[in-house]
């Protein structure tokens, strides 16, 4: 009889976040297709007590809480701590947990705590004939596998999209209190935004905006023209309210010394050792589509490119649809378009 | 002033132009041509070596380890590459290599290796890794091996370590939204999963190449073998999924047309 753990934590405002509801559905899905399986809910955190309620009526058997002002943030040995004392007290076999950046810190660290094993960023979770399997991607979503494991506990991280969000009606629960040890050598300070792109990355907007290396380059002109690629770009990213990426080239050239778009880090590289965000469209402007970039779009559903070059790696079947043109031009008519 | 002793531990990984397909073996996985492939350092992994050299060379008498699990002949192509960049003494172990090895008997090697190195003061330590590799993408290891040496200081997505007057630390850590977490600790031993970091690629030495190169030899001769026979996992079924779309490409509209054209997709639900 498997014993599924659904470990949750709050946020900053005692809520729940959409990932978390998401894996609620993955874990309470799972409960009902293994057979005997039971359903518990642990959530760390502060106003745990209030999260319990929002999700009250998931049909979870038993809730397990773990509370205190060291857990308002995600902190390593704090998390870890209060997680494997529910787990623990939980006696959980398989654990679901967001893949977000709180968990994804420590979730593998506390199957070592719990002699278990962990799998982390699963797309997908089923239970058929009795035995739970999820799939994962393997080499920068180049590979994907189907895999499933004998050990126990079996820690699994979830990635958003892999099922709904739970809905139902809050109802007020009486939780177990868990004790755990609290730890004074981390302390969180906060969050904070790196210079100038606070604005520029929105996981959740519809629209995911590419800049490469071309708006550098020089031109047909024989220059190359940075504050109007920088206007171009910020102008359209501040119109649209598209979440703004960039290629490895570009934001490369910031950390060597090179003449520079100031509005780039690290941060918004996509790609092999940049993200892989989710949106439901992409544009991408004066990048080539090499595949180190272009495995970064392995969730964006719908793709359009501008590019000068028609033999670029975007032709090579990774957009929908290829413009062959000049950036500069396209983008300042299209950013009157949207005045 | 303080010292430091950072261990970096990092794979290696096929060059990412490289065509990769899974393969079967008897039930396991692996890649198509796996010992033709070109090899890197994974490079986050890379990016932690680079962050540990700028460290070592701002804290004279630090110095670092390079803990690498890796296939022997592909190590030894490999560290030709490196040897150059970042002063470092070597501690080889001679497994398979791939995304398709389990990170908790990973985790398990390095504990070994980390643990044969003499008089490591774990006060002093620094556990240094990328925060995801770029084959098993599963930012597990570092975690396990941390917790294997007792190390419950954790950070992960790490891009600025700052060593403060006081001799605090001061983290910056990824988190959604392109924001950093920052965190503060007094005390070591610490693991630090990066990602990008800030600095750019250390030029080749050959006078750290000739320095290295007489450590890296004997230490892959003397590499321990470790099967990691990935127990418990099995994989039902891996595969490339079919990512061509039908590429459109579209030469023979004005700036105004595909601009307009633009428009109506972005506004389009
Ligand atoms: C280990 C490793 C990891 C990597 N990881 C990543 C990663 O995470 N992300 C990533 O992006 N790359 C990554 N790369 C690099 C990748 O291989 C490419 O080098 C990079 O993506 C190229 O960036 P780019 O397309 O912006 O630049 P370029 O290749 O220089 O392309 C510029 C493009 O701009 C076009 N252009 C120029 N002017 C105009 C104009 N006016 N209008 C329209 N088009 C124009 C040109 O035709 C050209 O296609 C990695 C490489 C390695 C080795």
């Amino acid at each position: 009889m498997e014993r599924i753990l659904c470990l949750l934590h709050t946020q900053s405002d005692g809520t729940l976040s959409q990932l978390a509801l998401e894996t609620l559905t993955v874990s309470s899905t799972t409960a009902a297709q293994l057979p005997d399986a039971v359903l518990l809910v642990g959530i760390l955190g502060t106003a745990t007590q209030q999260a319990a309620t929002q999700i009250g009526s998931c049909g979870a058997n038993q809730f397990f809480i773990a509370e205190d002002p060291a857990l308002e943030k995600g902190s390593y040995h704090n998390d870890t701590n209060a997680a494997e004392a529910i787990a623990k007290a939980a006696q959980a076999t398989i654990i679901f947990a967001p893949a977000d950046s709180r968990f994804n810190r420590m979730i593998s660290g506390m199957a070592i705590r719990l002699n278990g094993r962990a799998d982390t960023h699963a797309v997908a979770v089923a239970a058929d004939n009795g035995t739970l399997t999820i799939s994962r991607w393997y080499y920068r979503q180049r590979i994907i596998a189907q895999q499933t494991r004998q050990q126990r506990p079996w820690v699994i991280s979830i990635e958003s999209d892999t099922a709904a969000p739970w809905k139902g009606d809050s109802k007020t629960v009486d939780a177990t209190t868990v004790s755990f040890a609290v730890d004074a050598n981390t302390k969180v300070i906060g969050t904070i935004a790196p210079e100038n792109t606070v604005q520029t990355i929105k996981p959740d907007s519809p629209l995911l905006f590419v800049a490469g290396a071309g708006w550098c380059k020089k031109q047909s002109d024989g220059q190359t023209h940075l504050l109007e690629a920088e206007s171009l770009i910020l102008d359209f990213v501040n119109r649209s309210g598209a979440s703004l990426g960039s290629s490895k080239s570009l934001v490369d050239q910031n950390s060597e010394g090179e003449a520079v778009l100031g509005c780039l880090t690290h941060m918004n590289q996509v790609g092999q050792t940049g993200s892989t965000p989710r949106h439901p469209k992409g544009l991408a402007t004066c990048c080539h589509g090499e595949e180190p970039h272009t495995v970064g779009w392995r969730f964006i559903t719908q793709r359009r490119a501008i590019n000068t070059d028609a033999n670029c790696g975007w032709a090579r079947g990774k957009t929908d649809v290829l413009y062959v043109a000049d950036a500069f031009k396209v983008m300042k008519i299209l950013n009157d378009l949207l005045k | 002033m303080p010292t430091f002793q950072i261990i970096v531990c990092a794979g290696i990984v096929p060059e990412p132009l490289q065509t990769l397909e899974p393969v079967e073996n008897a039930g396991k996985y692996a890649l198509k041509n796996e010992a033709m492939l070109p090899m890197i350092i994974d490079p986050w992994g890379m990016h932690a070596l680079y962050e540990a050299a700028h460290l070592s060379k701002t804290y004279p008498g630090s110095k670092i380890y390079l803990v690498v699990a890796a296939p022997k002949g592909k190590l030894q192509q490999v560290m030709m590459t490196i040897a150059q960049k970042v002063p470092f003494e070597l501690i080889a172990i001679d497994t398979p290599a791939g995304g398709f090895t389990e990170a908790y008997e990973v985790a398990k090697a390095l504990e070994q290796a980390i643990k044969s190195i003499p008089a490591l003061d774990m006060s002093q330590t620094l556990l240094f890794g990328g925060w995801e590799s770029a084959s098993r993408c599963s930012g597990a290891t570092m975690q396990m091996l941390g917790e294997m040496l007792g190390i419950t200081e954790q950070f992960q997505g790490v891009d600025t370590l700052t060593v403060k007057e006081d001799g605090s630390f001061e983290i910056m850590e990824r988190v959604e939204g392109g924001l950093h977490q920052k965190s503060t600790f007094d005390k070591l031993p610490a693991v630090l999963g990066w990602a990008t970091g800030d600095l750019p690629e250390p030029p080749n030495n050959p006078q750290i190449g000739m320095m290295n190169m007489r450590g890296i030899m004997p230490s892959i001769m003397k590499a321990k073998k470790e099967d990691l026979p990935n127990e418990g996992i099995e994989l039902k079924s891996c595969e490339v999924p079919k990512a061509l779309r039908e590429t459109k490409i579209v030469d023979n509209m004005t700036e105004e047309m595909i601009a307009n054209e633009i428009f109506t997709w972005i506004k389009k639900d």
